[in-house]
């Protein structure tokens, strides 16, 4: 097992916190928008963006770059305050979000917005989108990896499930997928509104290698990822335990901050706490 | 008339294969279907290249955007029921949206299904297709011309809907033909109304012209064989010149070509006009000329339709 010094370890801590500072500030400014699934995956997309992906932000069409599908959508603030970070476009454009003749829509579009890989927001598709991305590497024999970042909610949806069957049916190897689960969907709580465990043994029994970790401890994070790269034959899941709203306490946990912006109010308490000590 | 009938699906099959020779990016993807649709001839080929998503056509179609952002030019096939209304989420998001090179090549479409019934006659496709943005809808005539598209839309970047049937249909075009996208076919000239048709309607719409001749009535007949983008410059033309049209299309007449063309001509040239299709109903299991018949698909009804347009020119 790696080992990551500290530094490094809060190096990357603090760019999440910068990313979560970001999102708060573009729902608050958009006036409308998803806090809590966006700050639940925050950890996981610095991850992606600041270690573990392949990528070069100034070329992003790259042939063998490595490839990220949000398939939850509405974490589009994280990925564009992630994107900006690493240097796909200005920081400043991140103001724009959810307004007209803004790059950055509500919900990912390819084509639109430098960096990302699939129109995502309706759920349940990202994996399989993802599956092609993987089959196409394998047939022209690229190394790169395709990574899946799936919501809880998703679980509900069935293509999810048809994905999983393909990825492993045809051995998608270079396929990581990480399921943010912070057991809260708009309606309630996951295992009130459609029960989804024993999650981890569903993937198991659809051939998949599986690995919970906490999804915003940062070194667990690289370490499953690492662990992925190195199963052959088949896909790869990791089971994010996250808690929706991280980082901001009146979110934390909290369905009211599904799908909604914060007031002004708790604009300024929330970057408070994110940007306090 | 006396036609030559020769299968749509035998023709695509054909075309696949010789574009998997000739081009490595071309990949076939199918939903336990292949051996209807005919991608199996590629399957046989280019195994390689083809991916059986088994019976999930959702999964199909997402699956195909992923290969499509990945440069590869995909032809999705199965069932035309299973490759529009089941998966239309998947098309209109991760296909149609993003704008991805993808040829969804969906056959059995229409009521000439038969005995399967109307949980299998889809007539409602075209109509879905077509108000997604982005997307070209084709519906090409008989066999040569399903050979003819499916080289052109490989050619074409985006999103292309190619809408194919389970029987065999009449050729109507002539190894010589070309086809050109959103360049309707004048198949007979005539000054008096014009028949447009597209798919196995554009022969009963050649049958009708030739029945009222003996009427002394001049026909034009049209095949329509791009729903969308819409060849307007023809159909303004033809309604101009002839004073009066029927459309016929084995698809409900809700929303479906008759639509389109009503649509275009009550904006740029009003004339009397009439569409032959099936009406506001599901179908049912029997043999294609029964239900043809029973639905009203005749070249008949195509005569009686243009009789009502002359009747209403005056």
């Amino acid at each position: 097992m790696e080992v990551y010094d500290g530094e490094f370890i809060r190096e990357l801590e603090s760019i999440a916190k910068k990313i979560r500072m970001h999102s708060i500030k573009m729902i608050y400014d958009a006036g409308s928008g998803h806090p809590g699934g966006s700050l639940s995956c925050a950890d996981i997309v610095t991850a992606l963006y600041f270690h573990i992906l392949k990528h070069d932000p100034k070329k992003p069409d790259w042939e063998d770059r490595d490839r990220f599908v949000l398939s939850k959508g509405h974490a589009a603030p994280t990925l564009y305050a992630a994107l900006a970070e690493a240097g796909y476009f200005e920081v400043e454009e991140l103001c724009t979000l959810r307004k007209m003749g803004s790059r950055l829509q509500g919900h990912p579009c390819m084509g639109k917005t430098p960096g990302v890989e699939m129109s995502t927001g309706s759920l349940g598709h990202g994996l399989a989108a993802g599956n092609g991305m993987a089959l196409a590497a394998k047939l022209d024999r690229k190394l790169h990896r395709i990574y899946v970042l799936c919501g809880d909610g998703e679980m509900d949806v069935g293509e999810t499930w048809e994905a999983a069957m393909l990825a492993s049916h045809f051995k998608l190897d270079n396929v990581t997928a990480y399921i943010d689960r912070n057991k809260l969907q708009l309606d309630g709580p996951t295992e009130k509104i459609m029960s989804l465990e024993p999650l981890a043994d569903k993937w198991k029994a659809f051939g998949w290698h599986v690995i919970e970790i906490n999804g915003h401890n940062m070194k667990e994070i690289i370490q499953a990822t690492n662990e992925a790269k190195g199963v052959k034959g088949r896909p790869t899941i990791i089971i994010c335990h996250t808690i929706k709203g991280k980082g901001v306490s009146y979110m934390e946990g909290s369905l009211h901050f599904h799908g909604k912006a914060p007031s002004d109010e708790e604009y300024v308490q929330a970057m408070k706490e994110l940007g306090g000590p | 008339m006396k036609w030559k009938i020769e299968s749509q699906r035998k023709q695509y099959g054909r075309a696949l294969v010789e574009l998997g020779k000739e081009r490595g990016d071309i990949v076939v993807l199918d939903a336990d279907l292949s051996t209807s649709t005919r991608t199996a001839d590629f399957a046989a080929a280019f195994p390689e290249r083809f991916f059986n998503v088994g019976i999930a056509e959702q999964n199909m179609m997402d699956t195909a955007a992923g290969l499509a952002a990945s440069g590869k030019t995909v032809f999705a096939s199965t069932f035309a029921v299973f490759g529009t209304g089941r998966c239309y989420d998947q098309i209109r998001q991760s296909i149609a949206y993003p704008k991805l090179n993808i040829k969804i090549v969906a056959t059995h479409a229409g009521i000439t299904v038969g005995g399967d019934g109307a949980s299998h006659q889809i007539i409602e496709d075209i109509a879905l297709m077509r108000v997604l943005p982005n997307m070209t809808v084709i519906v090409p005539v008989d066999a040569p011309e399903t050979y003819r598209v499916v080289k052109a839309v490989s050619k074409m970047p985006g999103p292309v809907y190619v809408r194919v049937g389970r029987a065999d249909v009449p050729t109507v075009t002539k190894e010589t033909d070309q086809f050109e996208l959103n360049n309707a076919q004048v198949m007979r000239d005539g000054n008096d109304v014009t028949l447009i048709g597209c798919g196995i309607m554009v022969s009963k719409c050649l049958e009708a012209a030739e029945e009222l001749a003996k009427h002394g009535v001049d026909a034009r007949v049209v095949n329509l064989h791009t729903i969308k983008p819409l060849d307007e410059k023809t159909l303004v033309k033809a309604a101009r010149e002839t004073g009066g049209v029927v459309t016929a299309e084995e698809h409900s007449v809700m929303m479906g070509m008759g639509s389109a063309v009503a649509m275009c001509l009550v904006e740029n040239f009003h004339v009397p006009m009439k569409r032959v299709g099936i009406p506001d109903v599901f179908g049912e299991s029997g043999c294609c000329d029964e239900l043809m018949a029973k639905y009203g698909l005749t070249s008949d009804n195509i005569v009686e339709a243009a009789h009502d347009v002359l009747r209403r020119k005056k």
